[in-house]
């Protein structure tokens, strides 16, 4: 039997990367899923957006599992195709139980070179994003008497990594979100917790943006340790994050809320 | 299907029941063999019964009926050479060694701070303190040498990330532990050894069931039973419950142990219904 057998698990930034490898694992463990991405390109990110293929092979992985998925191209910006996707999703599959707070862009500058653009959209889409997806799946754990919602943050959550304004302001305001739900919907038996990656390979962890860093590190060799890892290896891969929500989405952790749960190999420790 | 912790072996202190049963009958579940310790014996002031070695029997027979091995010893955490000499004779026996499960604890009487016995103080401070740097000494040089990292697991307590009334000497002791658990994240990630800390909110063993915990949590009644312990015990907790289960910690033990955890290092995972923030 699988550990979340039966259960139905809504992810967004479910196209590739770590939202990809959420819906399989979670499905691996016996979950239907509903995927949403947004599937179309973000002013300024320096790696290629995702694509509505991207999203059909997620429901082909989680398909070839025999486990069944409701997969949508919306935006964690825009409330209402969010809500008709989640709504939709939940008719469909009958229930939800589980909720990632996934979806998320990453757009590397100096702190003088962040243009109020670039500062509004990731706010926009890594926190009031968050917020949205909380905020209208949440009635849904109600009305099922529980439920476990994990949001990804960062290692750039719970400390101040360099070249990343936005995206950090972004990750711990995610913390505080899930502070404040995790009390607010405690009465109702849902859990809420963060995960926290140090990097992570997926296109995102691998685009020019990251080449970056080794330059602007050069120039600024004070923060060159902010980035090290203190277990020996340079990046981790999506499935140990999929493992870490695997365990918070599982009953196995049905008193565990609240939690910053690091899958950092020591980054925010060092 | 492969357990989760397969062909791992792990080495649990205060095996004898408890928590530290259900993670040696959890972890053996999943695959691993255990070395299970216990004092079984009394320790001065303890509010309630100690564990006995019928009951390290019992959790022997209890893996055992799981087909997995278990090499179990009369032991004392405060005694570094005759816990030294249980783990090598663990790890001779069942080939490696690959989880520490730093578990072996006491509860104790409210005292206001000042009136803290010295005897009460060090008895605290060496077991739940001292106790759990001696596991991770006898063990840690074993992991090293095996060179193919592991995991070793301190049982901390909400107590460990924030302060209750009139039991300083556990508050002190389960916050020492996460100073130790930091550093040794830090010392040992190099060898890819992880070390991190669980911190339960009130579980349903002898360790709080009984007369002295009801006492000290309804003040305000003669007799207080278990019934009357409910709803002080859930005042602590933001989920609506008043208490978790051993197998609640066993889970969260089984998930930083396994592999599935491989670069999760340094976290304080409670346990805790919210506990903790609330």
């Amino acid at each position: 039997m699988g550990r979340v057998d039966g259960k139905v698990a809504f992810i967004t930034g479910a196209a590739r990367g770590q939202g990809r490898s959420h819906a399989v694992r979670l499905a691996q463990e016996g979950a239907d899923v509903i995927a949403i991405d947004l599937c179309g390109p973000v002013p300024g990110i320096g790696y290629p957006p995702a694509t509505p293929e991207d999203l059909e092979q997620t429901v082909k992985d989680v398909e070839a599992l025999d486990r069944r998925i409701v997969a949508r191209q919306a935006d964690v910006r825009d409330r209402d195709a969010l809500k008709a996707a989640i709504d939709e999703g939940v008719a469909e599959l009958g229930r939800l139980d589980v909720v990632v707070a996934n979806a998320g862009i990453c757009i590397l500058a100096p702190w003088d070179e962040v243009t109020p653009e670039v500062f509004r959209d990731t706010l926009d889409i890594n926190l009031t994003g968050v917020w949205n997806t909380v905020q209208l799946a949440a009635p849904h754990l109600v009305t099922a008497g529980g439920g476990s919602i994990v949001l990804t943050s960062s290692a750039a959550g719970l400390k101040g990594l360099p070249f990343l304004t936005p995206y950090v302001a972004a990750k711990h305001g995610v913390v505080g979100l899930m502070r404040a739900f995790a009390h607010e919907l405690a009465e109702h038996h849902i859990r809420v917790n963060s995960v926290h990656p140090t990097g992570v390979d997926t296109p995102m962890g691998a685009g020019d943006g990251m080449a970056q860093i080794g330059a602007w590190l050069e120039q600024h060799p004070r923060l060159a340790g902010m980035f090290t890892n203190s277990l020996p290896i340079e990046i981790t891969q999506p499935v140990d994050i999929s493992n870490a929500v695997l365990f918070l989405a599982s009953d196995e952790a049905r008193y565990v809320t609240a939690l910053t749960m690091t899958v950092d190999a020591g980054n925010t420790q060092y | 299907m492969a357990g989760r912790v397969e062909g791992k072996v792990a080495f649990i202190t205060g095996a004898a029941r408890g928590q530290g049963r259900s993670h040696a009958i959890r972890l053996a579940q999943e695959g691993a063999d255990i070395i299970a310790v216990d004092i079984c014996d009394e320790v001065p002031g303890l509010p309630y019964p100690p564990a006995t070695e019928e009951d390290l029997a019992e959790t022997v027979k209890e893996v055992e009926a799981l087909d997995r091995r278990i090499v179990a010893s009369r032991t004392d955490v405060r005694d570094l050479a005759a816990l030294q000499a249980a783990v090598d004779d663990g790890v001779a026996q069942l080939g490696r060694l690959d989880i520490v499960s730093a578990n072996a604890g006491i509860g104790t009487q409210p005292h206001p701070t000042h009136e803290l016995t010295e005897e009460l103080w060090r008895d605290m401070i060496d077991i739940n303190l001292t106790g759990v740097w001696h596991t991770t000494k006898v063990a840690i040089p074993r992991l090293v040498e095996q060179g193919e990292g592991g995991s070793i697991v301190i049982t901390s307590s909400a107590a460990g990330l924030q302060a209750y009334e009139n039991i300083a000497h556990y508050v002190s002791a389960k916050h020492g532990v996460v100073g130790l658990m930091r550093t040794l994240a830090l010392e040992l990630a190099p060898h890819s050894i992880r070390v991190n800390s669980i911190h339960p909110t009130q579980v349903d063993t002898p360790m709080i069931q009984n007369e002295g915990t009801y006492r000290l949590f309804r003040p305000d009644l003669e007799n207080p039973t278990r019934d009357d312990f409910v709803p002080a015990s859930q005042a602590m907790n933001a989920l609506p419950i008043p208490w978790v289960e051993p197998v609640d910690i066993s889970n969260a033990l089984l998930f930083l142990a396994s592999d599935e955890a491989r670069y999760i290092t340094g976290v304080a995972l409670p346990v805790d219904a919210g506990a903790v923030v609330k």
